[in-house]
């Protein structure tokens, strides 16, 4: 065998532990069920779930728990997943701002006991990126 | 309404696609069927016209999408959406390239400015080369075409009408030649210096990573296949320099302004350009090979042609909308994936098959390298890069699996890891390991000839130094009671070795008199940053830790990250050896250097003014006084942080700002950081009081005093001073006739003496009152009533919410190695770019023993004279 052969073999070696180990790391979209399923199983990886937030008539979300004086890094709501499953969530860190107008909510974490420790919250706010209204704009022309 | 600018810009948008064409089947024409160099006359004077016609169409097309801006054009979208009044002119040319469309017609003129280049320059390789070059062109100007072709949408203009884009509006309706007064501005976050330089910097390497593809591909067509090396070689190593340092700029920009807490976050968006980079560097790695020793032609050309396939994929990435939720920052999608994925496709089975047309006929070298051979080493280290790109790949990736996967019809629900950062670092970590081991030894290995006893003599003094100086980091890091897991150690030393190798080298050749190695410089740069990165990301610490001793107890009792401190106004906290204290929110007031108390500025209805409210100085210079009318940049609040080192008494003051961004969300935090030559200390806001939002305050509680009476309000003690004339308090606008009133209230706050002059006034027998508020204290006095013969007066006191803040802040260790070793690299990059051409000629190391200094055994022997 020739050594350009063993080192040929030697990159797709390494290729293939990249392959298997991206494999390994990579994560899910799941829903509440299924994370709880994992977590009584045992199995502690973390996954993405995405969900919304319980709003009350006047579209205000409910059963936020946010209170800096007594923890600044303790914030808790609840979130309903696509398959309308709530679920109480801890996140560790302050409340994100403007977390109250975002439309969709994406965390990231596990189930620890009866609450879903996130630790990565990803918002979709409505405004996000394409200005369509005109707000701005009705407003000068009066 | 001015339609005819953006008509002027539609038109040459068209010329320029029309004119790309041209030039493509022409320069295709002055080509075909004929050798490199005897051009057909004829098609290539309509090429090269038409290739200037595009030149020209293209500037028109700049100058009037600047105008649109520049002026304020509002009728436009591109002008509308992405500028207003206010904005600061610099700052004009970022909005040119926030939208799509702008940062496509910015590539498209860097290629316009490089193809004008090569046809002044590369006369011989003209033809075949400008075909690609007007090829690429054609479809990059695809992209802001902005036409309907038989039903469909072909490119997105720039100089769509506000009308024609949001159609639905019932003012259109009403009065179609609506304009509105404002537009609806620039991100605030793209309003800093780095957003001006950084983006041309970026899509000028984009755009290099075009020519030695399309020296590559003319020398696969016109089967010069070995001479296409000598001309693309200093545009690549541009490229590579270039991008790099628009790299570097990117991350920078982020570390400044995003508060993710670092400079990397492994975005698919700054991966989209890391990728292309890493394998471009490769691929002048392979060039330089074959320009210096014949080898490695088929891995060059491989790699180049990757290169700029990897760029097209990074831009379908980016803007096509493929990434939705992955990434944080990715372009508005404008539903140009299909011509995206057309333009990725027909580039890469182009030069695919061209490739593979030749790929038997590409020379390649018979010598079979053994371990003595740099030329060994530097292949492997490309290799390493390439692997290290295509890791990145392949995890960026995840989102166009479950697209791929979609479109056959199955739904997969794979997301990327849920950790990327520590994903991504702990496979880059073993690249950088040995890209730093492999690039010091094949610099010192390059310069010689090697052989057993030169190569142990010359590795002796690096291997033995870096061994040494990684046990003194391994003892000094657990000195500081920090642990080193043995991935790091293993950088560490790698690094070390880099470092030392690489200075070694640049040291032998200076003294030897050879040149200063620019390859040694920028190598010795990439190991310098490596070593910044471990040390600023690996031990990156976080100060703002709760220290106050309470623990809440929740759900869970277990330690967990409480990385977040709260802060009240003016009271001090301690943190990790020093005491914080946070004392107001302050704006940025141009023409004032630093900022200015919130407390002096009373806001107007319009909020870009405001009227000081006592005199505005600094350093001893006023620049505004009492009652004078300034310009402020509301946009930003600044929150005062003053950091006192508990040791040494030393204080400095940080404003990390939170910014006002309905385009992101709402309200953004940046950070302010502080620079110490060993550590940066970097702190931003996690959450404050909705600066947007007005103060609930509690009801009014009525007090009646005399004068010199004593008062408690909110927790602090208030002695009604006097009651003396108002003096032309802002905002008051007093007349003749008018009787005016103020109370001096003096409060007595944590750190100071407040005075509060609420106002009663009397015009034309209405009564009015103007309270005073304390915003330290969140506090608010009116005064309600006057008995003036009893000499009693009523206060109304309401208290509101007491202001504070919640900090994170962190500790960056030796960042300062990441910068500098940037510029090394770039320096390196300069260096040998400078020095091409001066050895064009392949040299073979030198293989006179002779020459060998026989009593200088421990150092490197240069062997290159």
């Amino acid at each position: 065998m020739k050594k350009s052969h063993i080192f040929v073999m030697a990159i797709i070696a390494v290729a293939a532990a990249i392959i298997l180990s991206t494999t390994a790391d990579a994560s899910v979209y799941v829903g509440f069920g299924e994370a709880r399923q994992r977590a009584a199983e045992g199995n502690t990886t973390k996954v993405h779930v995405v969900g919304k937030l319980l709003r009350d008539s006047q579209k205000r979300p409910i059963g936020l728990e946010y209170d800096p004086m007594t923890d600044p890094n303790y914030f808790a709501f609840t979130l309903v997943d696509t398959n309308r499953v709530a679920q109480r969530v801890v996140y560790n860190n302050p409340k994100p701002q403007d977390f109250d107008a975002s439309e969709q909510v994406v965390i990231t974490g596990s189930m620890k006991g009866q609450v879903f420790m996130a630790d990565n919250i990803l918002l979709k706010c409505p405004s996000k990126y394409v200005k369509k209204d005109l707000k701005g704009a009705t407003a000068s022309a009066k | 309404m001015n339609l005819l600018i953006g008509n002027i810009g539609h038109l040459s948008v068209i010329i320029a696609f029309a004119a790309a064409l041209v030039a493509a089947y022409s320069y295709f024409q002055a080509s075909r069927g004929r050798a490199l160099g005897e051009t057909d006359a004829s098609w290539l004077r309509i090429a090269r016209g038409a290739f200037f016609v595009h030149g020209a169409a293209v500037l028109s097309v700049v100058v009037c999408l600047f105008n649109i801006i520049h002026a304020h054009r509002y009728e436009y979208y591109y002008a509308w959406s992405h500028s207003s009044n206010h904005l600061p002119v610099q700052y004009m040319i970022s909005c040119f390239w926030e939208g799509q469309e702008g940062s496509f017609l910015l590539w498209i003129f860097w290629h316009v400015v490089l193809g004008a280049f090569i046809i002044r320059y590369n006369r011989k390789w003209e033809a075949p080369v400008m075909a690609v070059f007007s090829g690429v062109q054609l479809f990059l100007v695809s992209m802001i075409l902005g036409v309907v072709l038989g039903g469909v949408k072909v490119g997105s203009s720039p100089f769509i009408l506000l009308r024609d884009f949001l159609t639905d509006l019932p003012v259109f309706k009403m009065n179609p030649d609506f304009v509105p007064k404002d537009g609806t501005g620039l991100n605030a976050l793209l309003q800093n210096y780095w957003m001006v330089i950084h983006p041309p910097t970026l899509f000028l390497g984009f755009a290099l990573t075009l020519v030695p593809f399309a020296f590559a591909i003319a020398g696969l067509w016109k089967k010069e296949l070995t001479a296409w090396v000598k001309p693309a070689l200093p545009w690549t190593l541009i490229g590579g320099g270039v991008l790099g340092v628009g790299v570097v700029m990117g991350a920078y920009w982020a570390y400044e302004t995003l508060n993710f807490g670092g400079y990397w976050n492994w975005d698919p968006v700054e991966n989209a350009v890391y990728i292309p980079w890493l394998v471009l560097v490769a691929s002048l790695h392979g060039m330089v090979l074959w320009q210096k020793r014949r080898l490695g032609l088929r891995t060059s050309f491989a790699l180049v042609v990757a290169t700029f396939i990897l760029i097209l994929y990074a831009t379908f990435l980016t803007r096509s909308g493929v990434l939705g939720n992955a990434s944080v920052h990715s372009f508005t999608d404008l539903g140009l994936s299909g011509q995206l994925l057309i333009y990725l496709g027909a580039f890469t089975v182009l030069a695919v098959a061209l490739l593979v047309w030749r790929w038997k006929e590409i020379p390649v070298s018979e010598k079979e390298l053994n371990a003595y051979n740099p030329e060994l080493w530097v292949f492997v280290g490309a290799t390493v890069l390439c692997l290290g790109a295509f890791q990145v790949l392949f995890t960026t990736s995840i989102p166009v699996y479950n697209a791929l996967m979609g479109l056959i019809g199955i739904k997969t629900n794979v997301a990327l890891p849920a950790d990327q950062i520590a994903h991504y670092s702990k496979m880059q970590l073993w690249m950088g390991v040995f890209v730093a081991l492999l690039s010091g030894l094949a610099q010192i290995m390059w310069w010689q000839r090697n052989d057993k006893t030169t190569l142990v003599n010359s590795l002796t003094a690096p291997s033995l130094l870096s061994l040494l100086g990684t046990a003194l980091v391994v003892l000094l890091v657990r000195y500081n009671s920090l642990t080193i897991s043995p991935a790091y150690v293993v950088l560490v030393l790698a690094g070390l070795f880099g470092v030392l190798a690489n200075f070694g080298t640049i040291f032998t050749l200076l003294r030897r008199g050879v040149r200063l190695s620019g390859g040694a410089v920028a190598h010795l740069g990439i190991a310098l940053m490596l070593l910044g990165i471990l040390a600023s990301s690996g031990y990156s610490k976080i100060i703002s830790r709760n220290v106050s001793g309470l623990l809440y107890s929740r759900e869970f009792t277990e330690e967990l990250n409480r990385d977040n401190v709260l802060l009240w106004r003016n009271e001090t906290a301690p943190m990790h050896g020093y005491e914080l204290t946070y004392t107001g929110q302050y704006f940025d007031v141009p023409g004032v250097p630093g900022y200015v108390d919130k407390q002096f500025l009373f806001r107007t209805d319009d909020d870009y003014r405001a009227i000081a409210r006592a005199p505005i100085a600094s350093e001893g210079k006023t620049y505004y006084k009492t009652g004078d009318t300034l310009d402020i940049l509301p946009e930003n609040t600044y929150y005062r942080i003053t950091y006192k080192d508990q040791k040494s008494g030393e204080q400095f003051v940080l404003y990390p700002r939170a910014q006002v961004n309905e385009e992101m969300g709402g309200l953004l935090a940046s950070p302010a950081i502080k620079k110490f030559w060993g550590h940066d200390i970097y702190s931003h806001i996690s959450s404050v009081l909705d600066p947007r939002k007005e103060k609930t305050w509690s009801e009014a509680k009525e007090h009646i005093l005399s004068v010199g009476d004593t008062i408690f309000l909110n927790d602090y003690f208030a002695v009604f001073r006097a009651i003396e004339p108002a003096h032309e308090t802002a905002g008051l606008n007093l007349q003749k006739g008018d009787l005016a009133l103020q109370a001096d209230m003096i409060v007595s706050g944590e750190k100071r003496q407040y005075h509060a002059h609420p106002v009663f006034v009397v015009r034309n027998r209405m009564v009015g009152r103007v309270p005073d508020e304390v915003e330290d204290l969140g506090v608010r006095l009116s005064l309600n009533a006057i008995d003036p013969t009893a000499g009693k007066f009523t206060f109304a006191v309401s208290t509101t919410q007491k202001d504070y803040v919640i900090l994170k802040a962190m500790e960056k260790p030796f960042i300062n190695l990441l910068w500098s070793g940037t510029l090394l690299m770039a320096l390196g990059f300069g260096l040998s770019l400078r020095q091409r051409g001066r050895k064009d000629t392949p040299v073979e190391p030198t293989t006179d023993a002779q020459s060998q200094p026989s009593n200088r055994n421990t150092r490197p022997q240069p062997a290159v004279g």
